[in-house]
């Protein structure tokens, strides 16, 4: 049967404060358990959050970037459920009235076309703690640095229908909340995690089947594979006949499965009502503003102005643009070099490789913005072939220096002096009677077969260093001559 | 509104709650008249009343983000029935 695949997401973004969303622990990862975790987060008896304005700034900001409605008064919920790792009892959540509400996000797809997600709503709350399984025999180890640490969770309507569209989102939204500055994004500490909803119903029907929520996927590959594995799941279970049972699945990388996580099923009932310990958030007008100013260009804007204030092509852009440290390298070398193209092929091409080889960010690059614009400027006017180039890219890669110093020290300098290109190719033909009378014996499309002999005897003599443009003029004309 | 033994059983899990075979007629009893209650207010008209949150009428007031608290592990730890390398220890959970 022809199935459709049907999803909405849930991602739990952590906010890049400093404290916690209730209390003044920091957040800081990597500290040895329960180092961060004080009265409040532990839940002790007579305790009282008070909420970090930080964290409330930044959800602002995450619904004016996509520009959903701010709610105007916002409420704290209980969300009751019981777990080694909540020490309350519930996790302090926002159901009734959440901070950010309905929105859209235009998610650009790799082929440049915009595919609108619709956000439901975005609120804020707590992080639980960790419970760790394999480290003691009998128990199970708690480790509450997490808990409290704040989260925005982005809800979106169930308008996804591949794993690619999933993906693209994904990879949008980290691109947008990195531009923000409201988290660092970093997945693989957790910093992003997603719950994805699924269920599929046959091609052309309208009612959606019953769906499962497999939670706290936190790469992008895996995000993929999960909705793979998960939709074989299913279709295998409706084509024998069979239902769905709506539940919450893990997602298993190692067997590339989902498993039914049979400890949630009960307490899939969270009685929520309002947090009595917190008051409502009222955000006016004028702190909507205050906060709109602050919004830097985001990815949308920055891709329309690359297209056409530097002539980039939609895919160069797509790419260049979702990382905002990327982005800013490129304008800082175009700056300095005006030559967009090259600058942009430099970067996606051997800076990107270089980086993703030595595992290290653009932003601690030791090729600098202005040494590769430096590289580019000798390219632009004839000193650097772009074999040469490459020579001094790697040079500056080992840190021998910028771009002048790699050409002095090496002595690289690309042969643009027409006597001394003269000279060369004027001793090869001396030097090789039989090639210059076979190649004169040719008719027109041997002879460019042949001239290949000539270049690289020259290039040889020039140690790769004759400008190969003007090198391969020369030698047609000294050739015709020769007859 | 009628309550049945079974919804205060499942109620009763769902707060981690033992309530007695004996407890549990009564306690159901209880729980009716409550929720009868809350049907008597329901039928009052409350269309233009925007729904109150928080008895105080009050805003939240917002701290500024600064961390204010360092390590205090071994003073909250102190209280902890069992604990081990910096964990609290809780019986085998098992997912």
């Amino acid at each position: 049967m022809n199935w459709e695949i049907v999803m909405g997401l849930e991602v739990h973004l952590q906010l890049a404060t400093q404290s916690k969303i209730f209390s003044g622990s920091s957040v800081q990862f990597g500290a040895a358990p329960n180092e961060q975790a004080d009265a409040v987060d532990l839940g002790m008896p007579g305790m009282l959050p008070v909420l970090n304005e930080e964290a409330v700034r930044y959800a602002v900001k995450f619904g004016l970037g996509i520009g959903a409605r701010i709610g105007d008064r916002s409420v704290f919920d209980r969300k009751n459920y019981f777990y080694p790792d909540l020490p309350k009892g519930y996790q302090v959540s926002q159901f009734f009235a959440p901070i950010v509400c309905e929105g859209m996000f235009e998610v650009p797809l790799e082929d440049g076309t915009l595919f609108p997600i619709r956000i439901t709503r975005a609120h804020l709350e707590e992080d639980a703690g960790k419970s760790v399984h394999d480290l003691f025999q009998q128990e199970t180890g708690i480790d509450l640095n997490r808990a409290g640490t704040p989260l925005l969770e982005i809800v979106t309507e169930p308008d996804f229908r591949s794993a690619e569209q999933a993906v693209a989102y994904l990879k949008a939204l980290h691109s947008l909340v990195t531009y923000l500055g409201i988290s660092d994004g970093n997945m693989s500490e957790g910093s992003m995690r997603c719950d994805i909803n699924i269920s599929l119903r046959e091609k052309g029907s309208e009612t959606l089947g019953t769906r499962t929520e497999i939670k706290n996927v936190n790469s992008f590959r895996f995000v993929e594979r999960a909705i793979y594995s998960e939709y074989e799941r299913q279709a295998d279970i409706l084509e024998s006949g069979g239902t769905i049972t709506q539940e919450t699945r893990l997602y298993d990388a190692e067997q590339n499965v989902t498993r039914s996580m049979r400890s949630k099923e009960v307490a899939n009932d969270y009685r929520y009502f309002p947090e009595p310990d917190l008051l409502p958030i009222v955000i006016d007008s004028d702190y909507i503003e205050a906060v709109r100013a602050t919004l830097p260009e985001l990815p949308g804007a920055k891709r329309t102005r690359f297209t056409s204030a530097y002539g980039l092509s939609e895919y160069d852009a797509a790419l260049i643009v979702p990382n905002h440290a990327m982005a800013d390298y490129f304008e800082s070398v175009v700056q300095l070099c005006e030559a967009p193209k090259p600058a942009a092929n430099w970067i996606l091409g051997d800076l990107s490789g270089a980086l993703n080889r030595n595992d290290v960010g653009v932003e601690e690059s030791p090729i600098t913005p202005e040494r590769l614009a430096g590289l580019i400027v000798r390219i632009e006017d004839g000193t650097l072939s772009s074999k040469l180039a490459k020579q001094v890219f790697d040079a500056m890669w080992e840190g021998e220096g910028d771009t002048d110093e790699v050409i002095a020290a090496r002595g690289l300098k690309q042969v643009s002096d027409s006597s001394e290109l003269e000279a060369m190719v004027d001793e090869v033909i001396a030097n090789s009677p039989d090639q210059v009378a076979q190649y004169l014996a040719a008719d027109e499309a041997k002879r460019k077969k042949l001239s290949g002999f000539f270049v690289g005897q020259i290039m040889k003599a020039s140690k790769g260093q004759a400008n190969p443009q003007m090198l391969n003029a020369l030698l047609l004309e000294k050739l015709q001559n020769q007859s | 509104m009628s309550v049945s033994p079974q919804d205060v059983e499942k109620v009763a899990l769902l707060a981690r709650l033992t309530i007695s075979e004996s407890d549990l007629p009564e306690v159901t009893e209880r729980f009716a008249r409550v929720l009868g209650l809350v049907d008597e207010l329901n039928t009052i008209d409350t269309q233009d009343v925007v729904p109150m949150s928080n008895p105080h009428d009050m805003e939240q007031r917002l701290r500024p983000d600064a961390v204010t608290r360092s390590n205090e592990r071994e003073a909250l730890m102190a209280s902890a029935p069992v604990q081990e390398q910096g964990y609290f220890l809780v019986p085998k959970v098992i997912d």
